[in-house]
């Protein structure tokens, strides 16, 4: 069996609580050992002096467009640009066309994504047909197939009852419903967060209630379902406490956020860039204090990319003809050690926590990955914090360009990836030629 | 001073000496539209673009005007002929009017922002004729023009604003500007279209019209859309009228001196009754004439012209 010594590194694993300098040691396809000073014995050698090993990041929120709209990303270009992120898995959600709906479709993101070879990919089924919140999807074969939790995307399931359903049905296949929040009716024509900004722009406001009245319906829900539940990009203040509220009454419900959300206020679509426009929003500079306060306390579990992509002709429109959304990916790791751990004095391995065994655990992953702890899938990461560089999406190995941190300064390099003990990218680069672009 | 914006997109982004500067220009113009012979030569060779993706018959005349006052070559693009209809972006349908050799655009567009975006992407000038909810930079300085002449300064007035703040570009521009020169604005309307947010702009927020009516220098009616009753924002014109409408009997309760603006089109029995906006009170009229002058000033001063005085020699 192949052998592969990452040696030298500063490893932080916090599901086994490690945080300093050792080797690990994969064997064929799975973690061997991780100490000091281990043998290499004749063992493909990664010198990681200097750097840091995590294991693999999970994303469990991209969309990856396949089917449907391919030249915005194929799973295999995401699958690419996830490892140039350090992401060895990733959870792509059903709004494609057509929907992951059913098994089939599911099977088809298993298989492309077994074709594309790079990062794990795992599809998240829809609960409801066409992701239409009318009749529920074919749920158990969706989790045969492969769908690790169910969400109907970008979309909440408008009837309460539909979603009561949906949940009692993943909790019998014991799978988590990803919701995201959204009273359409308060959204109605809005582009961005409703707000001063807004009032001064004259663009019509998405109040921070259009999320939190869903969210406690769905936490309710969740409460009398005795279900799994995990509240996906949390964008508001009062989302936080309701979450906080949720963990204190012993539900099972998680939540997660994103970067943009906690570095980028609304402040910024006064540039009517369209790279600066998403779903939810950009919130206020106090929402964005009371996400880090989430991660900082525990109350968020986990940072997800939410990677959207969009075709430079749809997003370079007017601002409120633009689709919702950003790729962010090759960002995702950068953005968030930068502003969390350089910037505001979080744990390195608090941080890398939300970024791989928390994820894990949501999505039923955590026997396998999310940890570097002795038999578990060898999905390892090997990132440079130390060097600083300019964010230039031009570079990047998604097919879409649609980044809102193009141009600012970060640290957090991809140096190595190493995906079920296979190195796909080593020295800063992808091992095999990059997907093309149309 | 001198005049350094090449492109003219809200009065958000001018300082209060830029927009006493413009205004000055403006009065030095408004002197040529005196004349018999109205014209002078000082934008002779230059193309300007009226680039109007929404209707708008008399921003666009005021523009057309202007420029050919100025002795510009001036084109009207209007959207119900755009080729934007046909999938071309603004940005490629901008791009193209460009490549003829125009040096201003003066754009109007449903969407905030349009301007904004099409002055990052081309060479000519831009002005902002208007874009969606945002701004409306040539109607706020005309209006602040109308008041300027008669009350001489704005220093300490009270300016209501009455309508739809909530949609309108006109009522933005002129709380940028008003506010810069001193003025203290008062925003009036139902609670659905005037946002209690406005207060963090530092105007005033106020539901009720008869309250505030002893105190204003000067009202400024905004026009009430009809689609905003179909869309349920408040129950009926009727009963807005009633509440926030001008009127004989309010006006006799107002200062004397009070001064009512609109920046048209009216609905007449709506926003104001017809004694009212006829009355000896109203400065519509002179809006509108202004407006051409205030114009003038704008389109001379972003495409490289010196300011007060300057045009004279020509």
């Amino acid at each position: 069996m192949s052998r592969l010594l990452i040696r030298n590194g500063h490893v932080v694993d916090p599901a086994n609580g490690h945080d300093g300098p050792a080797d690990v040691l994969v064997v064929g396809e799975r973690i061997e050992a991780v100490g000091v000073d281990l043998p290499a014995d004749g063992a493909d050698v990664i010198d990681a002096g200097g750097l840091l090993v995590t294991p693999g990041l999970i994303d469990m929120h991209v969309h990856l467009r396949e089917p449907g709209k391919e030249e915005e990303e194929t799973i295999r270009s995401g699958a690419m640009s996830a490892i140039a992120g350090g992401i060895t898995s990733v959870a792509c959600f059903p709004n494609t066309e057509p929907a992951i709906d059913s098994e089939g479709e599911a099977e088809f993101v298993v298989l492309q994504g077994k074709r594309a070879h790079h990062a794990n990919v795992f599809p998240v089924g829809a609960i409801t047909l066409g992701l239409e919140g009318k009749q529920l999807a074919e749920m158990a074969g969706l989790a045969r197939a492969g769908a690790l939790a169910f969400s109907d995307a970008d979309r909440s399931v408008e009837s309460a009852e539909v979603l009561r359903r949906g949940m009692l049905y993943a909790r019998m296949l014991d799978r988590v419903v990803i919701s995201h929040c959204e009273d359409r009716t308060l959204r109605g024509a809005g582009v961005m967060n409703h707000g001063v900004v807004s009032l001064r722009l004259g663009l019509p406001g998405i109040p921070n209630a259009a999320e939190e009245i869903v969210m406690a319906r769905d936490i309710t829900l969740a409460r009398i379902t005795d279900s799994r539940l995990h509240v996906g990009q949390i964008s508001t203040s009062g989302s936080v406490e309701l979450l906080r509220l949720a963990k204190a009454d012993g539900l099972r419900v998680t939540g997660d956020v994103t970067p943009h959300h906690f570095t980028l206020t609304d402040e910024k679509v006064a540039t009517f860039d369209a790279n600066y426009k998403m779903l939810p929003p950009l919130r206020s500079a106090a929402d964005a204090e009371a996400l880090v306060a989430g991660i900082r306390d525990d109350t968020i579990d986990v940072i997800t990319s939410a990677h959207a992509p969009h075709a430079p002709e749809e997003k370079d429109v007017e601002f409120p003809h633009a689709p919702f959304g950003v790729i962010g990916m090759e960002t995702l790791f950068p953005i968030t050690y930068t502003e969390l751990v350089r910037r505001r004095g979080l744990p390195l391995s608090q941080v890398i926590s939300k970024l791989t065994i928390s994820p894990a655990r949501v999505l039923g992953l955590d026997a396998e990955r999310g940890s570097l702890r002795p038999g578990a899938i060898a999905d390892v990461s090997v990132f440079d914090i130390e060097r600083e560089r300019t964010v230039d999406a031009s570079t990047f190995l998604s097919h879409s360009r649609n980044c809102p941190f193009n141009g600012i300064s970060v640290r957090g390099t991809t140096m190595h990836v190493v995906v079920g003990g296979r190195v796909v990218f080593r020295d800063g680069a992808l091992a095999s030629a990059p997907e093309p672009r149309r | 001073m001198e005049w350094r914006h090449k492109h003219l997109l809200g009065l958000e982004d001018l300082t209060r000496e830029e927009i006493l500067f413009i205004l000055d220009t403006a009065e030095g113009f408004k002197e040529v539209s005196r004349r018999s012979v109205k014209k002078v030569p000082a934008l002779r060779g230059k193309v300007i673009v009226n680039l109007f993706f929404e209707p708008s018959t008399r921003t666009r005349i005021s523009f057309e005007l202007a420029g050919a006052r100025l002795s510009a070559d001036v084109l009207n693009f209007t959207g119900s002929t755009s080729s934007t209809q046909k999938g071309e972006s603004l940005a490629d349908t901008a791009r193209n009017i460009e490549a003829m050799g125009v040096d201003i655009l003066v754009v109007r567009h449903s969407c905030a922002g349009a301007p904004h975006q099409l002055a990052r992407k081309v060479s000519a000038s831009v002005v902002n004729a208007g874009d969606g909810a945002h701004e409306h930079p040539t109607q706020g300085l005309l209006d602040i023009f109308t008041i300027r002449s008669v009350r001489g300064s704005l220093e300490g007035l009270n300016v209501a604003i009455v309508g739809d703040i909530g949609h309108s570009r006109v009522a933005r521009s002129n709380i940028w500007g008003l506010q810069k020169l001193g003025a203290r604005v008062f925003a009036v309307g139902p609670a659905t279209l005037v946002p209690r947010t406005l207060e963090e702009l530092g105007v005033t927020v106020c539901h009720n019209l008869d309250q505030v009516l002893p105190e204003i220098d000067v009202f400024n009616m905004l026009r009430i859309q009809r689609e905003r009753q179909d869309h349920g924002l408040f129950p009926s014109i009727r009963e807005y009228s009633r509440l926030f409408g001008l009127n004989g009997e309010r006006l006799a309760r107002a200062k004397p001196d009070v001064l009512v603006l609109h920046p048209g089109p009216i609905n007449r029995g709506v926003e104001l009754t017809p004694d009212v906006a006829d009355g000896p009170r109203s400065a519509i009229l002179n809006q509108v004439t202004n407006g051409l002058a205030v114009r003038m000033a704008v389109l001379y001063l972003i495409s490289g012209g010196g300011g007060p005085g300057v045009q004279a020699a020509h």
